[in-house]
């Protein structure tokens, strides 16, 4: 964690007290019935990431991986300016939908995260919860020198610097910010290493799952959320 | 209706083409869409990569029993509506198991998909669905009113429940359609066809710019390549009821795909030129219009 320096790192013990709704209540339904409420147990599966194996014939994991690479869809998430460069890929002129790229409003259904742009602690939770909850195999693309080394934010206290230490990226954009067409020559640079099987993001994230929860741990000041939360 | 083994074999057959022919359909009605917009639009295969990367997909996760059954009831609803109608008129291979009450049992299987997603989405647990499933069971119950009434007017115009008998009397011409001979009926049913396509303007419920994405929002993986199976599936089955009961049916693949892409393009070209409606508004709308037409259809029958 060498970009991290101390003025950036949580530099207090002092634990934050958790947000109201998610402090255990007993609560009596309407039957008269007592029920124990653990927003953080019940809410959440508490099962860590596992490593999903490739299909057994190389075959037919080829073939999957060429669907995936031709059937792109992105969270509709945004964290900073580069959600901007985002809109015309949908509209007439740039029109990634011919690519088999497409946007989805749920992570469920989502296999790309593109981090857009600087992302700052506060987002960085949020931007994990999407990350766990999308199904594996899911991709990370970085877009904007924020997310390569900080950028134009190097020196700022809430903005993380390398997208890297947080969650496992499998390509970037560089620019600030890249334009539209940067945005399309990436995603079908991330076709290809979807083809070759190159990227296996959620695997790297399960393998070394406790350096990332680590490095996430030490930015994030308030974490109320169980480890690994879908 | 007596029952053959060879049965089974003819209607997973008519199945298959159906699906396949939804999954094309749909994507030209996209690229139709998208070239309106000056756009170059989806290539028409992509619905199968679609569907073959959801299957792909390696994690997935199940909230319950029948977080897992509800698309599975979808999808029943979409091929259970299929099956008990004759697809094509006079043809022994698609006439599938349609029999003397099948106008009835379509009633129901109309509304069976929705019933099931509404369990299934309910146990997901995201808020989203369950608002979702709320306004769609709502908008869908409302749209079907005008529908079920129509059913009612031609049933007595022909004095059967049988769809097979009804396209049988609107053979001989095109003005022996039900088009021609009840245009009312025919008129309240198209409310209920516009209403339950999940087309704009009535698609509040499932569209991604709304309450993300209403009832689908915690499936993916292979459920949600159940549910993109009978969304493919299901307005064509929805379609041939149109078809065998308003537009004189088909006797050939030729003429199934011709009507089938004609009516469904009626509820696209209501869509392209219409506003969302909230689902009060959709509601209101047919209680208003639609449900007027089909008790006036009734009476003039």
């Amino acid at each position: 964690m060498k970009d991290i320096d101390k003025s950036f790192r949580k530099d207090t013990e002092t634990e934050f007290p958790l947000r109201e709704e998610l402090r255990p209540r007993s609560v009596t339904a309407p039957d008269g019935q007592v029920i124990e409420i653990d927003p953080l147990q019940d809410y959440f599966c508490q099962e860590p990431p596992k490593v999903h194996k490739q299909s057994y014939f190389k075959i037919v994991e080829d073939f999957y991986n060429w669907a995936r690479a031709h059937s792109l869809w992105i969270l509709g998430f945004g964290t900073g300016c580069g959600a901007i460069e985002m809109r015309p890929l949908m509209t007439p002129r740039f029109d990634a939908y011919r690519y088999g790229i497409q946007w989805r409003p749920t992570p469920r259904q989502a296999n790309l995260l593109v981090i857009s742009g600087y992302l700052s602690v506060k987002t960085l939770k949020r931007a994990i919860r999407a990350y766990e909850q999308m199904p594996s195999p899911k991709y990370v693309v970085g877009l904007g020198s924020c997310t390569i080394n900080g950028g134009m934010y190097w020196d700022s206290y809430n903005t993380i610097k390398r997208l890297d230490d947080y969650l496992p990226v499998d390509l970037y954009i560089a620019g600030c910010m890249p334009r539209p067409e940067a945005l399309l020559a990436g995603f079908m640079d991330l076709k290809k290493l979807i083809r070759k099987g190159k990227a296996e993001g959620a695997n790297k994230y399960a393998e070394n799952f406790d350096w990332y929860k680590a490095n996430q741990k030490s930015v994030i000041k308030d974490w109320d959320m169980p480890d690994y939360n879908w | 209706m007596s029952f053959e083994w060879i049965q089974l074999a003819y209607a997973a057959l008519t199945v298959f083409i159906v699906i396949n022919y939804g999954l094309i359909m749909t994507a030209v009605v996209q690229k139709i869409g998208a070239r309106v917009g000056g756009r170059y639009g989806i290539p028409v295969w992509q619905n199968y990569i679609d569907l073959v990367k959801n299957i792909a997909l390696r994690s997935k996760i199940s909230h319950g029993v029948m977080f897992y059954l509800g698309p599975v009831f979808r999808l029943t609803g979409g091929i259970g509506l299929l099956l008990f109608v004759p697809t094509i008129y006079g043809s022994v291979m698609h006439q599938n198991f349609a029999f003397a009450g099948d106008l009835i049992l379509a009633l129901y299987f109309v509304f069976f998909g929705t019933l099931g997603m509404a369990l299934g989405a309910g146990e997901s647990g995201h808020p989203h669905a369950a608002i979702g499933v709320s306004r769609g069971l709502a908008q869908v119950t409302a749209a079907e009113l005008p529908l079920a009434l129509a059913v009612f007017a031609i049933s007595l115009q022909y004095q059967t429940l049988s769809i097979t008998e009804i396209v049988a009397a609107q053979q001989g011409g095109i003005f022996n359609w039900t088009l021609f001979t009840n245009p009312i009926a025919t008129l309240a049913a198209m409310f209920a066809l516009v209403g339950t396509m999940m087309r704009a303007p009535f698609d509040v419920v499932v569209a991604p710019q709304e309450i993300p994405i209403g009832p689908p929002t915690e499936y993916h993986s292979a459920y949600l390549a159940l549910m993109q199976t009978n969304r493919v599936l299901f307005p064509v089955a929805k379609t041939v009821i149109y078809m065998n009961l308003f537009f004189g049916g088909a006797s050939n693949w030729a003429e199934f795909a011709v009507k089938v892409f004609a009516i469904y393009m009626v509820s696209v070209l209501v869509g392209v030129v219409h506003p969302r409606f909230r689902v009060e508004q959709s509601i209101r709308f047919f209680l208003k219009w639609g449900l007027p037409v089909g008790i006036l259809a009734i009476l003039v029958v």
